[in-house]
């Protein structure tokens, strides 16, 4: 084994404490008793009880979960289909038309939505618009996740059940949906996760009317910063972990595949 | 066979039409937009009036007109770089890192570094707000050293260094990823073979390990400056009002001004630079997504 050098390891704990300290000052002054993100005071649990008494908060959170479902559950449908899609045929298009949307800047895509909610359907924006946006860039991440699983399965098990005489929807009912429900579960729940903490398309595609967790947020800390950003903050975290590490337990890939 | 042409067209169509609606005939829509008039209110002006099409360059015109447009682009292709080139910096010592302590700890250290990442984009920027702030430990600190100096107190936050600071902070994981994917199959028995050739650790690293790994520096490389050279939230939270970049210049056009035909010309500008950027890349760096 080849000696590893102090200095190296100096330099990664130092990422990682670049990496961690500016959360944890959030989750901490998120129990601080100050209006002020500065100094500490003391301990309280103040700032989290003024959040489950902001109504405004309360609405945001309901279209943000609204909205995550809904374009998970769209989004995990359609994404499984372009899997398989992309794993059983030779498609040029399609994968370039469901991996876009995720690799380029988020803002392109807002904006480009934007244009064509207001100047074709003549859509008022609002959850329908935001959902919509939603799915367009879930979509692709369920797709990459189903046919990541697909890649590394026995082809024969397919023509097994062919040969036995299944139908094509048999097929899929018996062999293939159980053995991608890992993948499918896995993408389901990271659409979710994008869906719960997208900013920017949500900021472009919401309208004035509708506001979502993230929405609020960024017009809280434009205007007056509170430590109640740091609560609603904290909360956040902890769902979008919970659901992440729930992700991982059904398919490894989510892991890597955020890149 | 007929069957087997319905099945495809059940499993492939459903995602191909919901793309084509929601994301290509957008993105021609904002082609078209960027050669309109706009609007008198904003928006728009109409496509069809008085018995011709209203059609202009006016809007590409007026983007070369005004050195200050072109000037934000380089500006915006500078900061990227150079939290492209910062990232590199930190990530590379940390993958480098990983791969050399014992396989079962590596999965661990690889999340550490995406755990972070799965907090809220806002929170995490909103993390350098509260640190950089002048009242925080951190801005006194780095004053009363300045001013130890006899220089005056310096402003973090709302700074071009704020900006780089949070660039770098959300964007670090996508250095880190595929970085370590490239390190970690690097045969070791190379840098062996350098070291009985004689090479001292400096060599070994600039001669064998640095370039074997510059597929990986390549992909990582496109990870980040790609999405840092749209960004609008980070210098419009941490930036001053001098620090716009492109983003910032195009959310303005769209949700500001409402001037949508130059809001798309700019859209479409940043989409060249993109495609351009993802093109190098991936000519570059097709070794290590071969290989991933």
């Amino acid at each position: 084994m080849r000696k590893t050098s102090h200095w190296l390891w100096l330099a990664a704990l130092l990422v990682y404490l670049f990496l961690y300290l500016p959360l944890t000052v959030v989750v901490i002054y998120s129990f601080n008793d100050s209006r002020l993100n500065a100094e500490w005071v003391g301990f309280t649990s103040r700032w989290y009880k003024v959040l489950f008494q902001d109504e405004e908060m309360i609405q945001a959170a309901i279209n943000s979960i609204l909205i995550a479902i809904g374009a998970s559950l769209i989004a995990t449908l359609l994404g499984t289909m372009a899997g398989i899609a992309m794993h059983r045929y030779r498609l040029r298009v399609l994968p370039f038309l469901v991996i876009t949307p995720v690799a380029m800047p988020e803002i392109l895509l807002g904006v480009s939505l934007l244009l064509f909610f207001i100047q074709v359907l003549h859509l008022t924006l609002g959850l329908l618009s935001v959902l919509i946006a939603h799915i367009t860039f879930c979509l692709g991440f369920v797709a990459i996740v189903v046919r990541a699983r697909l890649t590394g399965m026995d082809e024969s098990i397919f023509e097994a059940a062919r040969d036995l005489g299944a139908t094509p929807w048999k097929t899929f009912q018996l062999v293939t949906l159980p053995l991608i429900m890992p993948a499918v579960i896995a993408g389901a729940l990271m659409s979710f996760t994008l869906s719960i903490d997208d900013f920017v398309i949500t900021f472009f595609t919401a309208g004035v009317g509708v506001s979502t967790l993230p929405l609020q947020i960024y017009s809280m800390i434009k205007i007056a910063v509170t430590p109640e950003v740091n609560a609603v903050s904290t909360l956040l975290m902890l769902v979008t972990l919970g659901m992440i590490v729930l992700a991982a337990k059904f398919d490894k890939t989510v892991l890597r595949g955020q890149g | 066979m007929n069957k087997e042409r319905l099945t495809r067209w059940l499993t492939f169509g459903p995602p191909f039409i919901f793309m084509v609606v929601f994301f290509v005939l957008p993105a021609f829509i904002m082609v078209a937009a960027s050669f309109r008039f706009p609007g008198e209110y904003g928006g728009l002006a109409p496509m069809f009036e008085n018995g011709t099409w209203q059609f202009t360059l006016e809007t590409y015109r007026f983007f070369f007109s005004d050195f200050i447009y072109t000037e934000i682009f380089l500006k915006s292709f500078f900061i990227a770089g150079l939290t492209t080139l910062i990232c590199i910096a930190l990530a590379y010592p940390l993958a480098l890192l990983i791969t050399r302590v014992p396989k079962r700890f590596r999965d661990v250290m690889v999340l550490l570094v995406v755990l972070p990442f799965a907090s809220n984009f806002l929170i995490r920027v909103y993390a350098w707000m509260i640190i950089l702030g002048p009242q925080s430990a951190f801005s006194t600190a780095v004053n009363s050293v300045v001013t130890a100096f006899g220089f005056e107190p310096v402003p973090l936050l709302f700074s071009p260094f704020a900006v780089i600071v949070g660039m770098v902070y959300v964007h670090l994981p996508f250095m880190v990823l595929p970085l370590y994917t490239n390190l970690e199959k690097h045969d070791p028995i190379l840098l062996d073979a350098a070291q009985d050739l004689g090479a001292n650790a400096w060599q070994r690293f600039w001669k064998v390990t640095w370039p074997l790994s510059l597929p990986g520096v390549y992909a990582g490389s496109a990870l980040v400056f790609i999405p840092v050279l749209g960004m609008f939230a980070v210098p419009d939270i941490l930036g001053g009002t001098g620090d716009i970049l492109i983003g910032n210049l195009i959310k303005e056009q769209f949700l500001g001004t409402r001037d949508w035909p130059f809001g798309s010309t700019l859209s479409i500008m940043l989409t060249l630079a993109v495609l351009a950027i993802a093109a190098l890349a991936m000519r570059y760096s097709r070794k290590s997504l071969s290989h991933a």
